[in-house]
């Protein structure tokens, strides 16, 4: 449904009596003059620490931010952010951040850079891009990005004819993920997972590490769930906080999750666990499913996974006697060992056994509601060639819906020059050198290119084998898109800058737009900021723009539809236009129709498989220059089991590198000596180990696993690139 | 007047460190400096751990030993209940970090005084939450008024045995400690 002009009038009604919380100090309410100190100012804005997108309000003092609090209308952020979101003033006034554009003139990678004028820097970048063009075609420039800043180039690689561009955000992220639900149940979990976790019974976590991988409302919930006592499962080699939580932590060995998923499947089966009625209304292929796990016993899984046996027959009753108020999550970052949908699609059918998908407790239905987004012209010119992810070996890579494309792909075309050549990359809101697996082939690529423009806030690895980098502004300092979000029910949100831009930074927006007028493409681009873009989409929109810049959040009444009910029959975008259990789609294709289990390699005597994860203070490594956050986590360890180290004679603190199955070694790091990881894996939290001398704050702290993970297994259903493949040994630093 | 205390609801605790971000630039706490903490500890052999997280901060005690071992009167024990330092007092003799036996004082880099957790004694005059409850992710931290019955404190401590750190030090602490799901004695 289309919201109309009147519910979007009822929905100002509704919004116009939303109660501030009496804690709070909303724009709003300062507007009154409730304990405003001369010159303070509070702006309502979305933080882009991480990619989560929470209400963040800003309190600037004397034209500076000096406090940030979560909007408590919001519900990414309901009033709190996490530490990261506490802290992104220090991202702001980093002493490290790029301030002028700057134009290359050494050798790609020595460092050597002249300060140029945005239009010198423009002016280059344009004819660079005119240049490829004329020789390779407007195919040649692809995008990769990541965040709300650099959607705005989208639209100017679609006007100057380009179809390629890619976030990490699928193929080394939750690519795989996507394309699985996509195939189960016609939808994915969405970018926001819609978890009903505060209402869940039994919470079973492969992997998700939450807590420490924080997305704050998911947290909020974690928390609010642990509160209830929900008993949570956590499957995980390594004790996690999540696992600190659990009723039942499950050390399984690395790569064999999909046994225990199969077996659990099985088991509900067998013994009439699973959702009978859920399954005869709403599903397909229970007859092959049945048959292809009947294989499965807890005895085979036991062998294959590690876990006793009677554990894993418990656990699958728990989860039965719970259903349909059973969170099966369905991960985050699933980029792990190649088979990544089929071991994703074992999620799926797991969330449809248990009857949880649009049940309370388990995975919530997205509203039917829907905004007509506010473009400029949308004629753009049909690219001569097809788009890279159209002509690859990968089916279903483009299915998720989100078509966020495949950033591999650019770069093998980039390295070979098959099927076409690429010849210029826009790198925005990613630092692609510490995203991508094997960091040679992206040098490799990189030294292909004729142009290679990276906006970005400070000069990370990408930025800093750059042609041209642009000084991007923070979050606190750029106005940007609002944000529409389609949730249990439709909401909007308002990014609005708190302060001035720092230096010469300057938003997204304008660089785009700057770009196209030297591109001759001025007209798609109609508004002069992006701030008048917001004025023209809240006049079509009908919001009144004063509401929303003062409450930053503005919801639309009565457009949440979060569970199943007689009145609110789910709908399965599928070709069976039902969950399916079996899928023709991948069968057609030559796949799995039901997933199946192929071990993986293990790490031989002497190697570790390395695991990697996430910090609850740290966005991968574009934190880990703020002063603020490195303050509370400055660099990562390598976690070992105790048991492990005390043979290869290494003990807590102790400085080791790490070796691959390559040969590549790590920088130092630190040994943390544990009880609470297995034999067989070591683990690192990511996005450490800068390489960048122009990141005083981070530069060779700790170890960057990226530079580890040579190896990486390529998901021959969407072209994922599973990056939990790679041993290393561990020798002491003498 | 009320008696502000702070409850620390362990078993919603998930590491998260909100707390000690919004602590520091709600306070302007110096870099090097924490007034709160989380504490992580795991016992156990592998496979069979237990894990315990543990936010610490000055404990606002009912019988605080900074503020006998001050010998200017700088620490005072403030009529609203909690420990407050008056800076033009200190003379940065470091007694009162010795006295305290939950490491929650520092002096101040480049000013000489001694500094530690106010209870955010100014956002509670404006009628807000210290920052760190505020931001906790967990709604681990609860601030509130023990002697209103109705106050979240006063209800989660009359649900569940509770406990103060190092009971035997005689500080009498106003910040108390949920650990596990127990029903009061």
């Amino acid at each position: 449904m289309k919201v109309t002009r009147r519910e979007f009038m009822k929905t100002l009604g509704l919004a116009a009596g939303v109660g501030v919380g009496a804690n709070w100090l909303l724009p709003a309410a300062l507007a009154s003059g409730e304990n405003l100190q001369p010159g303070e100012v509070y702006a309502a804005t979305n933080c882009e620490m991480c990619f989560w997108g929470c209400g963040a309000i800003a309190k600037v003092v004397d034209g500076k931010v000096v406090k940030l609090d979560g909007n408590p209308l919001h519900p990414g952020s309901r009033g709190k952010l996490c530490a990261r979101g506490n802290s992104g003033m220090g991202t702001t006034y980093d002493p490290d951040r790029i301030k002028t554009p700057l134009i290359r003139t050494g050798n790609r990678g020595d460092g050597k850079y002249k300060k140029a004028s945005w239009d010198e820097a423009l002016n280059y970048v344009a004819e660079k891009m005119l240049a490829i063009k004329r020789t390779y075609g407007p195919e040649a420039v692809c995008l990769f990005h990541h965040g709300p800043c650099a959607r705005h180039f989208l639209p100017l690689l679609a006007a100057f004819g380009s179809p390629n561009f890619a976030e990490p955000a699928f193929a080394q992220c939750r690519g795989a993920r996507d394309i699985a639900f996509q195939l189960t149940f016609g939808a994915n979990p969405g970018g926001n997972e819609r978890l009903d976790l505060a209402n869940s019974k039994v919470v079973v976590l492969f992997g998700s590490h939450l807590g420490e991988n924080m997305h704050n409302s998911q947290v909020q919930d974690f928390a609010s769930a642990i509160a209830k006592r929900a008993k949570f499962i956590v499957v995980d080699p390594r004790f996690s906080t999540a696992a600190g939580k659990a009723k039942y932590w499950l050390p399984i060995k690395p790569g064999t999750d999909m046994a225990l998923m199969l077996t659990w499947a099985n088991i509900f089966i067998k013994e009439g666990l699973y959702d009978q009625a859920y399954i005869d209304r709403y599903a397909e292929g229970f007859g092959e499913l049945a048959a292809a796990v009947a294989k499965y016993t807890p005895e085979w899984a036991a062998k294959e996974t590690d876990l006793p046996a009677g554990l894993i027959v418990e656990t699958a009753r728990e989860i039965g006697r719970y259903r349909p108020n059973v969170l099966i999550h369905p991960g985050r970052h699933s980029s792990w060992h190649g088979n990544d949908v089929q071991r994703s699609r074992c999620l799926a059918i797991l969330a449809a056994l248990t009857g949880s998908w649009g049940r309370e407790g388990g995975i919530y239905l997205r509203t039917k509601a829907s905004l007509e987004m506010a473009q400029g012209r949308e004629d753009y010119p049909v690219p001569e060639k097809k788009p890279l992810i159209e002509l690859s070996p990968y089916p279903l890579a483009s299915k998720a819906g989100l078509t966020i494309g495949v950033t591999t792909l650019l770069r093998q075309a980039t390295l070979t020059g098959k099927p076409y050549p690429i010849k210029g990359w826009i790198v925005m809101g990613t630092n692609l050198l510490r995203a991508l697996p094997n960091e040679k082939e992206t040098m490799a690529a990189i030294n292909n290119l004729d142009l290679l423009v990276t906006p970005d806030v400070l000069p990370f690895e990408t930025a800093m084998v750059s042609d041209v980098i642009l000084p991007s502004a923070t979050y606190l300092e750029k106005f940007d898109d609002i944000s529409v979000v389609k949730d249990s029910c439709l909401f909007v949100t308002m990014s609005q800058a708190a302060v001035k831009p720092m230096y010469e930074s300057k938003d997204g927006y304008f660089m785009a737009r700057e770009l196209a007028k030297r591109l001759g493409l001025a007209d798609y681009f109609p508004w002069e900021t992006v701030a008048d873009k917001i004025k023209a989409q809240c006049e079509l929109w009908k919001i009144d723009y004063e509401e929303l810049s003062q409450k930053g959040y503005l919801e639309f009444k009565n457009t949440a539809t979060p569970y199943i009910t007689p009145d609110n029959e789910p709908v399965f975008k599928t070709p069976s236009k039902k969950i399916e259990l079996y899928c023709k789609t991948l069968a057609d294709h030559g796949f799995d129709p039901v997933p199946q289990y192929v071990a993986i390699e293990q790490p031989q005597d002497g190697y570790f498989r390395l695991l990697y994860g996430r910090s609850p203070v740290h966005t991968f490594s574009r934190t880990t220059n703020n002063a603020l956050l490195t303050n509370l986590f400055k660099e990562n360890e390598v976690w070992i089991n105790a048991k492990k180290a005390k043979a290869l004679g290494v003990k807590s603190g102790d400085q080791v590198i790490l070796t691959n199955q390559d040969g590549v070694k790590s920088t130092k790091v630190k040994v943390k000596a544990t009880q609470r990881i297995r034999e067989d894996c070591v683990y690192m939290v990511h996005g450490f180990g800068s390489s960048s001398k122009e990141l005083h704050n981070a530069y060779g702290k700790g170890a960057d696993d990226q530079h580890l993970i040579t190896r990486y297994a390529i998901d021959p259903i969407c072209g994922s690139t599973g990056m939990r493949v790679n041993f290393v040994k561990i020798e002491k630093e003498v | 007047m009320p008696r502000y205390v702070m409850v620390i609801d362990q078993r919603n605790c998930i590491g998260c460190y909100a707390c000690v971000a919004a602590c520091k630039t709600e306070n302007d706490v110096p870099l090097e400096h924490f007034r709160t903490r989380v504490v992580e500890t795991v016992q156990g052999e592998f496979p069979n751990l237990r894990m315990e997280l543990r936010s610490e901060l000055c404990n606002h005690c009912d019988n605080p030993p900074c503020v006998s071992n001050c010998p200017t009167g700088a620490s005072y024990k403030s009529k609203d209940g909690t420990v407050q330092i008056n800076r033009n007092r200190c003379v940065g003799c470091k007694a009162c970090i010795a006295a305290c036996p939950y490491d929650a004082r520092y002096i101040y880099p480049g000013q000489g005084f001694a500094d530690k957790c106010t209870l955010c004694i100014h956002r509670i005059k404006q009628g807000k939450e210290p920052a760190c409850v505020a931001t906790c992710i967990g709604a681990s931290r609860v601030f509130g008024d023990l002697d209103d019955p109705q106050s979240k404190v006063s209800q989660l401590l009359s649900e569940a045995n509770s406990s103060v750190l190092l009971p035997e030090a005689g500080t009498r602490p106003r910040v108390f400690y949920i650990r596990k799901q127990s029903k009061p004695d």
